[in-house]
């Protein structure tokens, strides 16, 4: 506990903290919507091809954040305007993902000095990243964040119940597309905390344990949000004790998360919030 | 049509709608007053889902004109409630049948989403008018496909429409649920005296409640009310081919001679005998 406080007072501990906090609320709330919309195979490719947004950032000498941002961004229009159906989605992410990739694979081979960064990339360290980098994920969290409050309603409408929304007057389409770029910001976010490799963990995991945990759509985000935040900072406090990577904590601690929610908690509150039993 | 008193639910004036060069219907003029309840019919492809979205303002007209509630068809039309083909919600979807009714009043706003003490108390009433009370804090994906829809019609009369699109709410539905459902929007549109527009495949389930058919078959059309459309000429007319409408214990049949052995233009699961015995499709 003292080794604990002790750490708390260096600045990069407290930058690591910082940009925690709103990695694991964008990750908590996107990562619901994310599972509503089986868009994980997009998330995948957004993470890569942030990877070569970085990777392409560090050979031309700018911040790796910015890099990724830019990678994740440009997927994310990719596959919008691209893949309009379902069905169309998933191969284009397919396409756009496999060329990304290679672009990557050609920035590393030019920058042969870049072992390190690649692999921070690609497994995270968030106790790494600049003061600089810090303001900048504050400022892209809050962003996300203030983007998600103005869409949240008619997003929620559009992705439980499509078909009436979009007889309601919801812009379903352009939503798909406001969502992707929300995707890419938050995968953006989230590379910091656990990498490109490890994405899923906070992009899918908070939200696919919270359906376990409720019915109710206001405290299924408040739930997720809830088991990302105990995520990153459960990994960011451990990884400082113990030296030993924070996505391994991280995906550790959401994967424990999840079993309780689906096997131990899930049934006894869902049971409890049912007037009902399951009539199946 | 004959009537003039009610206000016009939809009037349409020379409307066509083309798809990929193809006519879907054309020169349809017809209006609707309040009030009606009018079935769509005709068989799959014919256009019946495009004329909704006409009037949706989700789908422009290729030509002529259309007005709904007397003005130009625009998206989120808050005078339209709108109840869909029942699809049934993923078993885990965290969404009680409370949550869809409330999105109809406010899914469509920007924004988090509170509800006010007012729209809940109207959630609350209406799902009690539909008889969804026991079962509406249940997650919506668990429900039987008759207790989602009736959902569904809660969520399209939340909002006090003054008309209801219906795009085939019987379809995969068992003969019980199709007359709960049925009841249920006849009831509503009694009441109120406002305009029903159902699209369906088969009249029978609704044939009580109708008193206006529109036939739309091969980009042509015919209205009218049901003995008035519901002819052997009439369709025969519409069809290009000789079809006999028979009546039989109450219900209508059309039956087309053309292929020579007596078999029904709709799906095969829309004949009663079907519906009567096991309430599946047959292949």
């Amino acid at each position: 506990m003292d080794q604990l406080l002790h750490l708390l007072s260096y600045p990069f501990v407290q930058n690591a903290i910082a940009a925690g906090i709103v990695i694991a609320i964008v990750s908590g709330i996107v990562s619901r919507f994310v599972v509503a919309r089986n868009m994980a195979f997009a998330v995948h490719a957004l993470a890569e091809l942030g990877f070569t947004g970085s990777a392409g950032a560090i050979l031309i000498g700018v911040s790796p954040v910015i890099g990724l941002m830019t990678g994740t961004m440009i997927t994310a229009l990719f596959i919008g305007t691209l893949g309009v159906r379902v069905r169309e989605r998933d191969a284009v992410v397919g396409v756009v993902m496999a060329f990304g990739l290679g672009l990557g694979v050609l920035f590393l081979t030019l920058y042969p000095h870049y072992a390190t960064e690649a692999i921070a990339i690609l497994f995270g360290t968030i106790t790494g990243v600049s003061r600089s980098d810090v303001v900048l994920l504050l400022a892209i969290g809050a962003l996300t964040l203030a983007t998600l409050a103005v869409v949240y309603r008619p997003l929620t409408f559009a992705t439980v119940d499509p078909e009436v929304a979009e007889a309601r007057g919801v812009p379903v389409r352009g939503l798909a597309i406001v969502f992707l770029l929300i995707m890419a910001a938050a995968v953006a976010e989230a590379v910091q905390v656990v990498g490109v490799l490890l994405i899923l963990t906070l992009l899918i995991t908070p939200g696919a344990s919270a359906e376990r945990l409720t019915a109710r759509p206001g405290r299924a985000a408040v739930y997720s949000v809830a088991i990302a935040l105990t995520c990153v900072l459960g990994g960011i406090v451990l990884a400082l004790v113990t030296n030993v990577a924070v996505s391994v904590y991280v995906t550790s601690i959401s994967f424990v998360l999840y079993l309780g929610a689906r096997f131990v908690v899930g049934p006894v509150l869902l049971g409890r919030e049912q007037r009902r039993p399951d009539l199946g | 049509m004959a009537e003039t008193e009610g206000r016009v639910s939809v009037r349409f004036d020379q409307a066509t709608l083309d798809y990929h060069d193809r006519r879907v219907w054309g020169d349809l003029s017809l209006e609707f007053r309040e009030p009606s309840f009018v079935a769509i019919l005709g068989p799959n492809g014919s256009g019946k889902t495009s004329l909704l979205r006409a009037i949706l303002g989700l789908t422009p007209l290729s030509g002529g004109t259309l007005e709904v509630l007397g003005e130009a068809p625009r998206r989120g039309n808050p005078g339209i409630g709108y109840v869909p083909q029942h699809q049934s919600f993923d078993q885990d979807l965290p969404l009680r049948g409370r949550d869809l009714v409330q999105l109809g009043i406010d899914g469509h706003r920007w924004g988090l989403g509170r509800p006010s003490a007012a729209d809940r108390r109207r959630v609350s009433q209406v799902i009690e008018a539909v008889e969804a009370t026991p079962y509406a804090d249940a997650p919506i994906g668990r429900l039987s496909g008759g207790e989602q829809q009736r959902l569904r019609i809660a969520q399209a009369i939340v909002g006090d429409p003054r008309l209801l699109l219906c795009d085939e709410p019987l379809a995969s539905l068992d003969l019980h649920h199709q007359q709960e459902i049925t009841s249920l929007i006849g009831g509503w549109q009694k009441r109120t005296g406002r305009t029903v527009l159902f699209v369906t495949h088969d009249v029978n389930p609704i044939l009580n409640l109708v008193d206006r058919v529109l036939f739309v078959v091969n980009g042509r059309w015919a209205a009218g009310t049901p003995d008035e459309v519901l002819t052997s000429e009439r369709m025969s007319e519409l069809y290009g081919s000789h079809v006999d409408v028979m009546r039989v214990h109450g219900r209508i049949l059309v039956v087309s001679d053309s292929t020579g052995s007596g078999f029904e233009l709709e799906e095969p699961h829309h004949l009663p005998e079907i519906h009567a015995g096991s309430g599946r499709p047959s292949a």
